[in-house]
């Protein structure tokens, strides 16, 4: 296992450096100049000349890469274009937000997405299957925007409804921005959540259907084991294992989702961070956020890796 | 032949399997997998079913397990019908009786180590205290040709052979009076078949089993039977102890299967019967005798009554078969009407 985690640790450094490659190269493939960005469009030549000099722009492009990686692997991504911070501070500040919004999400996403599979498998065909999948089609096919705007208008702002409805005549019960409080986390992670719970869901199923029809699940049912135990000792643990895999994937999908969903809920994380410094067109601070996220995504799907080596005992990989 | 104690009794089972269509999942038909079998298992014997795929033998062993729940007839174990009971006393009665599934790859539960396969069982029928489960495993494993060592080992690091071993030694963990092997050996190797066979017959000496032996493979089933059911399409076409089974065959079914063992008798020339055709459709078979399709012998009585079970002139006690024409056949009087 020790050996696995080791192995598995030295195979995302390939990649990572093909990551620094393309946030790297990002500030060079984006049409205009960014030292005449710096200065501004109306700066003296010797301006955009000395802060040309100073970036270290004139140097060939494999020193310019080489250093900005020996930086950043001491910590230092520059400095902001707009606040003249350090990008490592920018970035600090935010990244437990994200962190907790996709964290957040992605428990409500399993927590949902599996009791959903497991009741739809369990009774395949029946009424509450198909309204659930039903469901779940629909949470996957909604745009996330989208849906975040509705829940702000439903539960944010509230809707007009005729007083004599109990209980909803009112339902301005969370708040449509901000992070940190209960009432103004539940909109987004909500929000975020949905499409993954929706796939997990889907996933669930089919693979729980796949295990159900196994004899080993006849081979429990015939030693006289209750239905519940059946399922869930027998059917789900041998079903979880495809499921990880994609609650992985949709773990790195909801960093993504973070993007579009801190923007409408004007959450201050990193996903609205790399939002606001495109538009300033802060090229360290897009490229430090893109480098920081990616990272995360790569050692999310490290842990998921490792996960999976303890699910599925069959792979062996010492 | 002295009369034995009824273990399993089976009277009129059906099992049919509903097919949904239609925009609403209608019930628009039904698979009639096993339609109206009766017989009786003796204590400390083997009755084999035999048959082609899809003539319902494994739906019959499910059924009688109700991992299927069946459709409708009576299964009584022991005096009592097991039909009648709720889930839970059907529970705490499985450990009187187990099955063997067919694939061991796919029988045994791939998270779990031989020995909670083997313990999981003992544990929820209580059937061996707490503190003799250990030993019980050790003693199982050896009993079916297995090292002690091997016990905290999983599945996928067993061969095929070893793995039905664990599957037998599983089933064997809480004692049961009868053991239902669904095409136990099928998935084996020739070689390893014999092993497992004749560890299957050990185990029925010293632990007073009675097996319900479902196959499709007649040499296997005149290795280990007692007595042996001939299944056509849901039904039962002939029952009779081995030996009248393979020496006084009454159905023509039966000749057509038994001509096609392969035989290591080089002189003894043998006749196989070719049947024509597919096993017809088990959702809506053919009307009379289900077998008329592809009998050589079949007539238009054939062809719209049905035949039930009976005993001819010159045949043992026990023996039936569920043909209108076995005796005029035996005798040569019914000749095929087909050629």
């Amino acid at each position: 296992m020790f050996k696995f985690i080791i192995r598995r640790i030295i195979q995302t450094i390939p990649v990572l450096i093909g990551v620094s490659i393309l946030v790297f190269s990002m500030m060079h493939l984006v049409p205009g100049d960014p030292a005449q960005i710096m200065a501004g469009e109306s700066a003296p030549k010797e301006q955009v000349e000395n802060i040309r000099e100073r970036l270290g722009l004139n140097d060939p492009l494999p020193v310019q890469y080489f250093n900005y990686v020996k930086d950043a692997v001491q910590g230092d991504l520059g400095n902001s274009m707009r606040s003249g911070r350090d990008v490592t501070a920018e970035i600090g500040a935010r990244f437990w937000v994200t962190v907790e919004l996709a964290i957040y999400s992605t428990v409500v996403a399993v927590f949902i997405g599996l009791i959903v599979g497991v009741i739809s498998a369990t009774k395949r065909y029946s009424l509450a299957d198909t309204s659930l999948m039903i469901l779940a089609l629909f949470g996957l096919s909604m745009p996330n925007f989208w849906l975040g705007l509705m829940l702000i208008q439903w539960f944010a702002i509230g809707i007009d409804l005729p007083s004599w409805v109990p209980f909803f005549s009112d339902t301005s019960w969370f708040k449509p921005s901000g992070w940190g409080s209960f009432a103004q986390v539940v909109l987004p992670v909500l929000t975020l959540g949905t499409g993954s719970a929706a796939i997990i869901a889907r996933m669930t199923r089919s693979s729980m259907l796949d295990v159900i029809d196994q004899d080993y699940i006849r081979t429990a049912r015939a030693k006289g084991v209750k239905e519940r135990v059946v399922i869930y000792r027998h059917a789900l643990k041998n079903a979880l294992i495809p499921v990880v895999t994609v609650v992985g994937l949709q773990f790195g999908g909801l960093l993504g989702g973070a993007v579009l969903t801190e923007s409408v809920f004007a959450v201050n994380g990193m996903g609205k961070l790399i939002i606001d410094s495109i538009r300033a067109r802060d090229f360290p601070v897009v490229q430090g956020t893109i480098l920081v996220v990616a990272l995360l995504f790569i050692f999310v799907n490290l842990a998921v890796d490792i996960t999976y080596r303890y699910l599925n005992k069959r792979i062996d990989l010492d | 032949m002295q009369k034995q104690k009824e273990l399993l009794k089976v009277t009129d089972l059906k099992q049919y399997f509903p097919i949904k269509g239609g925009i609403l999942g209608r019930t628009v038909n039904h698979v009639k997998a096993v339609d109206g079998v009766s017989f009786t298992v003796y204590e400390g014997e083997t009755l084999s079913i035999v048959g082609e795929s899809g003539c319902g033998k494994s739906t019959t062993g499910r059924a009688i397990l109700r991992l299927d729940e069946p459709t409708s007839g009576e299964v009584e174990f022991d005096g009592k019908n097991l039909l009648a009971y709720n889930k839970r006393e059907m529970n705490k009665n499985r450990k009187n009786m187990q099955i063997i599934f067919q694939d061991p790859y796919a029988s045994i539960n791939p998270r779990h180590t031989v020995r909670q396969i083997l313990t999981e069982a003992m544990e929820i029928q209580n059937s061996v205290p707490k503190n003799e489960r250990n030993d019980r495993v050790i003693e199982l494993m050896e009993t079916v040709g297995l090292g002690p060592h091997q016990a905290d080992r999983l599945p996928h690091e067993f061969s095929g052979g070893q793995r039905q071993r664990i599957g037998i030694a599983r089933a064997l963990s809480v004692n049961p009076q009868l053991i239902i092997a669904d095409e136990a050996v099928s998935a084996l190797d020739v070689s390893i078949q014999a092993q497992v066979i004749n560890l299957l017959k050990k185990l029925q000496r010293e632990f007073k089993l009675t097996y319900l032996f479902i196959s499709h493979d007649l040499g296997v089933v005149r290795h280990i039977s007692d007595r042996i059911i001939v299944m056509y399409l849901g039904k039962i076409v002939e029952i009779a102890d081995k030996k009248s089974l393979f020496d006084n065959t009454m159905h023509p079914y039966t000749t057509a299967l038994l001509s096609a063992i392969p035989s290591t008798d080089m002189d003894k020339k043998k006749e196989r019967i070719i049947l024509k055709g597919d096993v017809p459709s088990p959702i809506d078979p053919p009307k009379g005798c289900r077998f008329h399709t592809r009998c050589p012998f079949a007539t238009d009585l054939c062809r719209t009554e049905t035949p039930e079970l009976r005993k001819a002139d010159g045949m043992l006690d026990g023996h039936m078969a569920a043909c209108h024409y076995m005796e005029d056949i035996k005798s040569g009087k019914h000749q095929p009407t087909t050629v």
